[in-house]
């Protein structure tokens, strides 16, 4: 690894470190109802005029099981929305492209992907959908979606702090403050540092423009069916292609980039993401866009010590995190600039002053291998899924990195809430061995962790990876899942493996390759995504209800400390471990194998 | 005691017993219980019909690798059962030895409810309700019952902390007695109130044969884990076969493509069992309820009978000892240690009469004095029958002491005693003898005043001594964030200055048992879990109420109804090793599930680079151990069969415990069975793959 991947490693996350408090404790004063700064004067009346609409009080705290099926419900009702959308937007305005209505399999998919935070995109956005479905159904559940992480995370918080309650805080109101008073403000101000960038932001028509240097092409002529039509000779017929023109897609576009890079979104206006362009047009959009992907989960770790009275504890979720991203982030840089074995006889790989070197297929030239590998381990830890280069071409381990990283099942950072709470979860499963190691029932931050606490993180740990491993095995050995994959072979299973895990864990990215726009991968697909997310909001919520019940023990020199170096190394150890365990197997078979084959050549 | 201790870890009777067991114990309804092993079990069964199949010649594999993995299967679960019989065997013995060995109070049973009447010595544990016994000084009351005749002082310190002997007598508020108490002067005939029963024993007896052994909470919890654990390497192992198909699939379409022959095949079913098995938890698993056994045997072999293994786990848990003074924290009696002469009297003439006064009394107190003058002032020891001398003893009535000779009449007895003795003589009781008495009373002592006649001559000054050891011990405890509360009668100001000598956190002084109760209610709603010995009927309610309590054998029968332990040596000190040992218990369970889990590592890179070995011959470089192929699964099975038999002994004796801080603990554990556990496996599979080939 050269300097400059150093360099802008250390950069990346000094940067993003220097960020968490600020924002942590802010956040923090919002679930806590303390003063804003001015901001709860200026958007208090928007709150409360949404209370009054919905008909909830502000006060009025719910147990686990009402705040989850508020969620559910809140959700559900999402899901529909956007699929309505989908299926009805010829007849709604805002459709200056005329997109048609999108097909039953894709709308479910998309639907679900948006409400759940995964934003998977089987679809290809600047083609699909129209400019009201982008607003109303996707750019909206880009906001609630990722509330309604927060909100749940805000629950198990105060499940952790509180006791003898059953109390949780209120699933609605949760819901209103993290949109209003979080995320819509940091959309905003990122919006308009990507808008002077040069993002764009506009309800105008599609644009044409006239190409420096007019080309032409030869395609085979196809029929009705798609299929190529031959000649008597047997050979293809093939029509030439003038191009003069090209169009090129715009639309409100700043707005949806800013929620679905703060939101761990990720899905893109676009179709190839934040590699096209008008998504990410230059280094500094590159920077804040990659940042802003770590910057609300990382915070939440710092609201969490807050939350909890003991600040320590925040950060030592935070270290775990960082220890792992570094652990990944780093051979993921190394293995990318040091480029493919094969083309060593062919080519200069390294890097010099005109040439960031490495491994370039599949990236922007724009923006080299460093930055495509940071984004890429940054997005798959985070549950975010966009992407400023295919995942799909990095080299056999470089590609490993992002996707072992999200069969982490994604609490490295992890989704807005949704990543801290798994991470608790691992906490709590971390501190139940640690705990009998020191001979006491073991329990964290004066929590017992009794059967009950295991039995729902027991789920919540298989949960993930049951449905990548089950997903991909359905996929690979079914007709219609081997359709999917452009490659065969190893790579066409890595293909299979990535889209699964993907959507396995919420995460959304793709590694290119994967035709998964087919009514078996959208439907298995968007089963997936479902699974993976309720199945473990609804056990985290009784963990939640379960632990605000219990009495607090008071820590004595006995109780095991969870502030201590020790005790990151266990927690990475946990989630190490049972990612290893459970994917070892299945990597083999994929980038693992790949790689060997590579350096035996 | 001592002989339960030296039990050898391999008995020969109960290997034996234990071996076969381990094949009884293959009936599917045990398995079931474990969920882990329940899984290695139907692995056997499934293998084993493998291995018939391939001996029709159309197998998978060859049948003597399908039949080597079959077998080593099997001895995994034999050698999961063999230490669950093993630990039960060790319980039964224990429980036997107990039988014979529980400590007896002789009682003189009577015939009649008179003290002429016919008297026969019987074990304390005989008596029946309505059995009357006589009680006379030294005595222990065999159980709980009613005063029928007579009345006597009675010490009922070791219940009440109260080291003052109280009065009781037939008829009235003061005619109850308990079990455990002593009679200090004249007598009793008492009317057995309750059946002491085995009740305790039979209980105990019934759990270590596991038949009533129920799963404790963080057992059920760790089941969980282990389970949720199995089920993730079981998707793991399972989905590899679709897995190995699509490879295998498409690397022959590319063999094909290049007029090769199509030699890749898929997994083989046998291969994926063995690696199953390799990975789920087998050895934690196998161990699992070993380990709870063999936990509660510790606690036999400490002559403590848990009522269930929960009171075992909450031991672990503990943050508050209370502990009595009295026995537990000071020497059950007071001791005198100096002597305080009235105005006009010599230092040296108290001790003569106050060593005269105490020369035939017999009293741990009364023999103390007699020590002190000889240390002090080398009074020698008389013969008060041979100086013509007459001794008096402490009755209830005069709650004095003394001796009568040569016209002098000597007295030692407490303050308010003495004073109506000598005023009732004509003399009168010093201002300055008053000054003392309270001054000793401030710093924690009791007084005793010694008159000659109506004259006070001075203040003998008795004091609790506090056990040697103790407070090195409560700093222990303190390390390992256990709070120690000590209980007494005694008022507060000597309760502090004990309380300060023997190194307790805190005390609670004039302890009564409504005290007691609120006391531990205070804690418990501070989220702490509170342990406490007791003995007495009036500690029931406290018992009941703490999280860990320590009946003593001694004490009644309402007190070992409401305590969750019996310590049949009736020594309160054991709580400290009753902590120990709940606490040893649970750190077994963790580091053997840390040591589990984490020898997972190496058994992939055993099993992997050769279970693809048709498809992708490439994964062969992740041999690192560079195992022979065709005995790498087998050598890797049998490791993770044989460390069950390896760790017997640290699932039965426990992980070595240490009176440290958590951190330093977790440190520990974690170096020598997580880090451990990672290479240990490393060493074993390569050295047993030689071996294997060796043969």
């Amino acid at each position: 690894m050269t300097t400059t991947g150093l360099f802008q490693i250390a950069l990346y996350l000094a940067v993003l470190l220097l960020l968490v408090k600020p924002l942590g404790s802010f956040m923090a004063r919002v679930y806590r109802f303390q003063p804003l700064f001015g901001l709860d004067l200026a958007l208090g009346p928007i709150e409360h005029l949404t209370y009054k609409l919905c008909g909830v009080r502000k006060d009025d705290e719910q147990n686990w099981k009402t705040y989850a099926l508020s969620c559910l419900a809140f959700n559900l009702l999402g899901v529909l929305a956007v699929y309505v959308l989908q299926r009805v937007q010829t007849m709604l305005p805002l459709n200056p492209a005329a997109m048609s209505a999108v097909s039953p399999d894709s709308s479910f998919n998309t639907a679900t992907s948006f409400a759940t935070n995964t934003n998977w995109q089987g679809y290809v956005g600047e083609s699909t959908m129209s400019y009201l479905t982008q607003m109303l159904g996707l750019t909206v559940q880009n906001f609630v979606s990722a509330a309604t992480g927060m909100a749940v995370l805000a629950a198990l918080i105060r499940g952790i702090a509180r006791k003898t309650t059953d109390k949780l805080g209120s699933f609605w109101v949760d819901l209103t403050r993290s949109t209003l008073y979080i995320l819509l403000p940091l959309s905003a101000l990122l919006a308009i540092v990507l808008l002077w960038q040069g993002v764009p932001q506009t309800f105008s028509k599609y644009k044409t423009a006239n190409v420096l240097q007019p080309s032409s092409y030869t395609t085979p002529h196809l029929d009705k069916d798609n299929t190529p039509v031959k000649d008597a000779k047997g050979n293809p017929v093939m029509d030439t292609v003038n191009v003069a023109t090209q169009s090129i897609a715009v639309g409100p576009v700043a707005s949806q980039i800013a929620i679905k890079q703060l939101g761990t979104n990720g899905g893109g206006f676009f179709n190839v993401n934040s590699a096209h362009p008008l998504e990410n047009p230059t280094g500094l959009s590159n920077f804040l866009e990659v940042l802003a992907i770590l910057l609300i989960p990382a915070a939440l770790c710092y609201t969490f010590g807050l939350m909890v009275g003991d600040k320590r504890q925040g950060w030592t979720v935070l270290a775990a995190m960082v220890i792992i991203f570094l652990a990944l982030v780093i051979p993921c840089v190394h293995f990318e600039q040091s480029g493919n074995p094969t083309l060593n006889a062919l080519a200069d790989q390294h890097e010099t002053a005109l040439q960031p070197g490495g491994n370039m297929e599949g990236k922007e030239a724009r923006l080299g291998p460093i930055n495509s590998a940071i984004w890429a381990v940054a997005t798959t830890g985070a549950s975010n899924g966009s992407v400023n280069s295919m995942h799909d071409s990095f080299t056999p381990l470089g590609g490993l990195c992002p996707l072992w990283m999200i069969q982490l099942s994604e609490v490295v950072f992890g989704g807005v809430g949704s990543g801290l709470y798994g991470m608790l979860i691992y906490v709590i499963v971390a501190v139940f061995i640690a705990g009998l190691m020191v001979g006491r029932t073991p329990e964290y931050l004066g929590k017992k962790i009794e059967s009950y606490e295991m039995k729902m993180a027991a789920i919540i740990v298989l949960v993930p990876p049951a449905l990548c491993l089950i997903g991909t095995a359905i996929a690979c050995v079914s007709p219609a899942g081997l359709l999917g994959p452009s490659n065969p072979g190893i790579h066409g299973f890595s293909e299979m493996l990535y889209g699964m895990s993907s959507q396995g864990n919420n995460n959304g990215s793709a590694f290119a390759g994967l035709n998964a726009n087919t009514p078996f991968y959208n439907l298995l697909g968007g089963i997936l995504m479902l699974f993976s997310r309720y199945w473990i909001v609804v056990p985290t919520l009784a963990i939640a209800g379960s632990l605000a019940r219990k009495k607090l023990i008071p820590a004595s020199a006995g109780t095991l400390p969870t502030h201590t170096p020790l005790f990151v190394f266990l927690l990475v150890s946990t989630v190490i471990l049972v990612g290893a365990l459970t994917f070892l197997p299945a990597l083999a078979l994929g980038p693992i194998v790949e790689h060997l084959k590579l350096i035996g050549l | 005691m001592s002989s339960a201790k030296a039990r050898p870890l391999f008995d020969l009777p109960i290997v034996k017993r234990a071996i076969v067991d381990s094949f009884t114990k293959l009936n599917p309804r045990h398995q079931l219980r474990n969920p882990v092993m329940f899984v290695v079990f139907l692995g056997s069964i499934l293998t084993t019909g493998l291995y018939v199949h391939a001996l029709t010649g159309q197998g998978e594999a060859k049948p003597s690798f399908i039949l080597g993995v079959t077998l080593w299967l099997w001895f995994t679960v034999l050698f999961a059962n063999f230490a669950e019989a093993m630990a039960e065997g060790r319980g039964k013995a224990q429980a036997d030895t107990l039988r014979k060995a529980r400590r007896d109070t002789p009682a003189k049973k009577l015939s009649a409810p008179s003290r002429d009447a016919q008297q026969s010595s019987v074990s304390a544990a005989t008596l029946r309700k309505g059995d009357l016994v006589l009680c006379e000084p030294g005595d222990y009351i065999p159980a709980d019952g009613e005063v029928a005749d007579g009345v006597a002082s009675v010490d009922e310190s070791a219940i009440t902390g109260e080291s003052a002997p109280v009065i009781r007598e037939s008829g009235g508020d003061r005619s109850s007695v308990t079990g455990g108490t002593r009679v200090l002067s004249d007598w009793l005939v008492i009317r057995i109130g309750v059946n002491p029963g085995e009740a305790f024993l039979d209980r105990m007896i019934s759990m270590v044969e596991g038949a009533k052994r129920q799963k404790t909470p963080n057992e059920i919890a760790l089941n969980i884990l282990l389970a949720g654990f199995t089920i993730v390497c079981l998707l793991a192992v399972v989905t590899l076969m679709p897995y190995s198909i699509y490879a295998a699939n498409s690397v022959n379409v590319a063999l094909i493509a290049a007029s090769q022959p199509a030699t890749a095949a898929p997994v083989t079913t046998t291969i994926l069992v063995a690696l199953l098995v390799c990975l789920i938890p087998t050895t934690i698993g196998g161990l699992l309820s070993a380990i709870g056994i063999a936990g509660m045997d510790r606690m036999i072999q400490k002559n403590v009978i848990a009522m269930s293994g929960r009171a075992v786990e909450a031991a672990g848990d503990v943050d508050v000892l209370l502990l009595d003074k009295t026995g537990t924290i000071t020497l059950g009696n007071r001791q005198a240690v100096a002597f305080h002469p009235s105005n006009g009297t010599h230092e040296r003439d108290v001790a003569d009469a106050a060593q005269l006064s105490s020369l035939a009394d017999e009293t741990p107190e009364g023999r103390s004095v007699v020590v002190l003058a000889k240390e002090k002032y080398g009074i020698r020891d008389r013969q008060i029958h041979e100086m013509g001398a007459h001794f008096v003893p402490f009755t209830a009535q005069t709650r004095m002491s003394g001796v009568n000779f040569d016209h002098r009449m000597i007295r030692k007895g407490a303050a308010a005693a003495i004073e109506a003795h000598v005023q009732s003589l004509g003399g009168e009781f010093p201002a300055e003898v008053q000054a003392t008495v309270e001054a000793i009373s401030r710093q924690g002592g009791t007084p005793l005043v010694v008159a000659d006649g109506p004259k006070v001559l001075g203040t003998i000054e008795l004091k609790d001594i506090v056990k040697g050891g103790i407070k090195e011990r409560f700093a222990e405890l303190r390390a390992m964030g256990i709070k120690t509360v000590m209980i007494t009668g005694d008022n507060p100001l000597t309760a502090a200055a004990i309380a300060a000598e023997a190194g307790v956190d805190d005390f609670l002084a004039q302890a009564t048992p409504e005290a007691k109760l609120k006391l531990i209610r205070d804690y418990q709603a501070g989220g702490r879990l509170v342990a406490m010995t007791g003995d007495g009927t009036y500690d029931a309610p406290a018992l009941a109420q703490a999280d860990v309590a320590v009946a003593m054998n001694t004490g009644t029968q309402a007190a070992k109804e409401a305590g969750n332990m019996v310590d049949l040596d009736s020594n309160p000190t054991k709580l400290i090793e009753v902590v120990e040992t709940g606490k040893q218990l649970l750190m077994t369970r963790g580091s053997l599930t840390t040591f589990s889990i984490a020898n997972d590592v190496s058994k992939y890179f055993a099993i992997i680079p050769v279970m693809f070995a048709s498809t992708y011959p490439v994964l062969g470089k992740l041999n690192i151990m560079h195992l022979s192929p065709g005995t790498a699964v087998l050598s890797a099975l049998i490791f993770n069969a044989l460390i069950i038999i390896a760790l017997i002994p640290i699932a039965l004796r426990g992980v070595k415990y240490r009176p440290k801080p958590a951190s330093v603990l977790l440190w520990n554990n974690i170096l020598v069975y997580g880090i451990g556990g990672l290479i240990i496996p490393f060493i074993g599979i390569k050295a047993i793959d030689l071996l294997v080939n060796l043969v």
